[in-house]
């Protein structure tokens, strides 16, 4: 299945999805030393964010993440690209800082639509997320 | 994107690499949200505690430095990562030190002014309706937004930062007035009385809003809050919903009834409910109000409540460095620390590498007066508390809630 964002920004990649109908914050939600999600309440909770493609509902929180992205890449403890329904400034700001691949804004909500831990490829000059 | 003659020497890096630099990233962020051409700014304000930035965003702020950047209209601070008087108090290391000393350099280089305050509308200069600014700090954006009719998106640290070195930003998002009508309308039936309910009505606002680009519109509000309130209020439901604007009937700028049906209605029922899924009461090992930094008046009314008690748990009361001397000047600081508090200046309790003062302190049940903090806190392992302020000074000296 091909989906097509509304929004794009970065590079191609290829990578494992991590999927949950829940929010994005690197500062309320990640452990980032450790490279897992530490807020309890999150849905995804314990689960490692390292080198997967998150597909998660929208940006929450503050600010931080558009530094933390950067700082989380430079040390390869960061997630391999953002798929989301809708985002703030923050995230494409941390996105374009960071060199995080990102796709947002589907036709339907797409954390419903990817497989939690399926293969997915993003392409955002095409802004196209492909499941394989 | 449209770009005008000054934009254009900037792009061909003929005012410096530093501004080249940071219009290319505005550039990026301006096509994502398909941004027509760029909006003046006159003031922005960046969030760049160091935990945030780790070494490699203050080697970019260094870099910058030494590329000659230099802002381009009146640039300032969201608070620091420690308070350099309260170190020890803190139990920050070193190398915590080290980084904002070398990022409070490289700032300085580029000509900010170093306020080191969340609450700016409060303390420095709150912007005028129609004024368009670029702010980095969520609650800042949403009071500047609802309360001032100020106009400004989130602008992260590396936006906020070129944003100052470029003099402008995007027009996109709360620089169009399309994006700034009511999109959801809420009815309440309870009007908070003390700082922590109104925050917990922020934040629940901001949970049901969901998201950056919902504008709530708020009636049934019996009185106009305060500038504290209101503080509370919106810090609660930007945190709680990555939220950035609000209306409230009758009382901000912008505010018109929508033609849009009740979509929730909320009572004290909801908001105490709010609270009451954060451990309630038990043990405390630690008391913080901060987040945001505290008015005057806040610590006016902490000085009053601290006043004969002893505490046994650690207190921090954190305010801005424009506050504090005020503080001192009026007996507030030593009312406060005679019981056995600490006020601290110019940091913010979150911003302060929270995770690290746990683990160096033994502080795991903190206890506080606001919603932003305790929705902030646990993911950073501790178990907050959310009460009055009354009820957290008491806990301080009893140490449990």
């Amino acid at each position: 299945m091909i989906y097509t964002a509304r929004h794009a920004i970065g590079q191609a990649v290829r990578g494992q999805a991590l999927v949950a109908h829940d929010g994005f914050s690197a500062r309320y939600d990640l452990d980032r030393i450790q490279g897992v999600f530490s807020r309890p309440t999150h849905k995804l909770a314990g689960q490692s964010y390292v080198g997967r493609i998150l597909v998660l509902d929208t940006a929450k929180g503050g600010v931080a993440s558009s530094w933390m992205l950067h700082e989380m890449a430079t040390r390869g403890i960061v997630p391999l690209a953002l798929v989301l329904n809708s985002v703030n400034p923050i995230l494409v700001q941390g996105a374009a800082f960071g060199n995080v691949p990102m796709l947002v804004g589907f036709d339907g909500d797409i954390t419903a639509k990817v497989p939690h831990g399926a293969t997915v490829e993003l392409d955002p000059a095409a802004r196209t997320l492909r499941v394989l | 994107m449209k770009l005008n003659d000054l934009e254009r020497s900037m792009l061909a890096g003929e005012l410096g690499a530093a501004a080249k630099s940071a219009l290319e990233h505005q550039i990026k962020v301006g096509d994502f949200f398909g941004a027509a051409d760029f909006v003046p700014v006159t003031q922005a304000h960046i969030m760049a505690d160091t935990e945030s930035l780790g070494e490699p965003g203050i080697a970019w702020l260094e870099s910058l430095a030494r590329e000659q950047g230099r802002v381009r209209v009146p640039t300032i601070t969201d608070p620091r990562g420690t308070d350099f008087t309260k170190v020890g108090v803190l139990k920050h290391p070193g190398w915590i030190v080290d980084m904002e000393r070398r990022a409070i350099e490289a700032f300085k280089k580029l000509g900010v002014l170093m306020t080191d305050t969340c609450i700016n509308y409060q303390t420095i200069q709150a912007p005028a309706r129609g004024e368009s600014v670029a702010f980095g700090d969520t609650g800042v954006v949403i009071y500047a937004n609802s309360v001032c009719g100020a106009r400004s998106n989130y602008e992260g640290g590396p936006s906020a930062v070129a944003a100052g070195l470029t003099g402008r930003v995007p027009r996109y998002g709360f620089h169009l007035e399309q994006c700034r009508r009511a999109t959801l309308r809420v009815r309440v039936s309870f009007t908070p009385k003390v700082l922590n309910d109104w925050g917990a009505l922020g934040g629940l606002v901001g949970r049901l809003a969901g998201n950056y680009w919902t504008v709530p519109y708020l009636e049934g509000l019996e009185r106009v809050p305060t500038s504290d309130e209101l503080k509370h209020f919106g810090a609660a439901m930007a945190s709680f919903g990555s939220i950035a604007m609000y209306h409230i009937a009758g009382v901000t700028p912008e505010a018109v009834e929508p033609s849009l049906p009740v979509a929730h209605r909320i009572a004290q029922a909801e908001v105490a409910a709010l609270q009451s899924a954060y451990a309630p009461q038990g043990e405390i090992d630690v008391v913080v109000f901060s987040a945001p930094q505290l008015s005057l008046y806040e610590l006016r009314e902490l000085a009053a409540l601290c006043d004969g008690r002893r505490f046994t748990k650690p207190l921090l009361a954190v305010t801005s460095p424009q506050i504090k001397p005020d503080a001192d000047r009026f007996g507030l600081t030593k009312r406060i620390e005679d019981a056995g508090g600490h006020v601290l200046a110019g940091m913010c309790f979150y911003q302060s590498y929270a995770r690290e003062i746990a683990e160096a302190n033994g502080w795991k049940r903190l206890a506080t007066n606001s919603a932003k903090l305790v929705n902030i806190l646990g993911g950073y392992g501790y178990v907050p508390l959310l009460a009055s302020m009354e009820r957290c000074v008491e806990a301080a000296e009893k140490g449990r809630l």
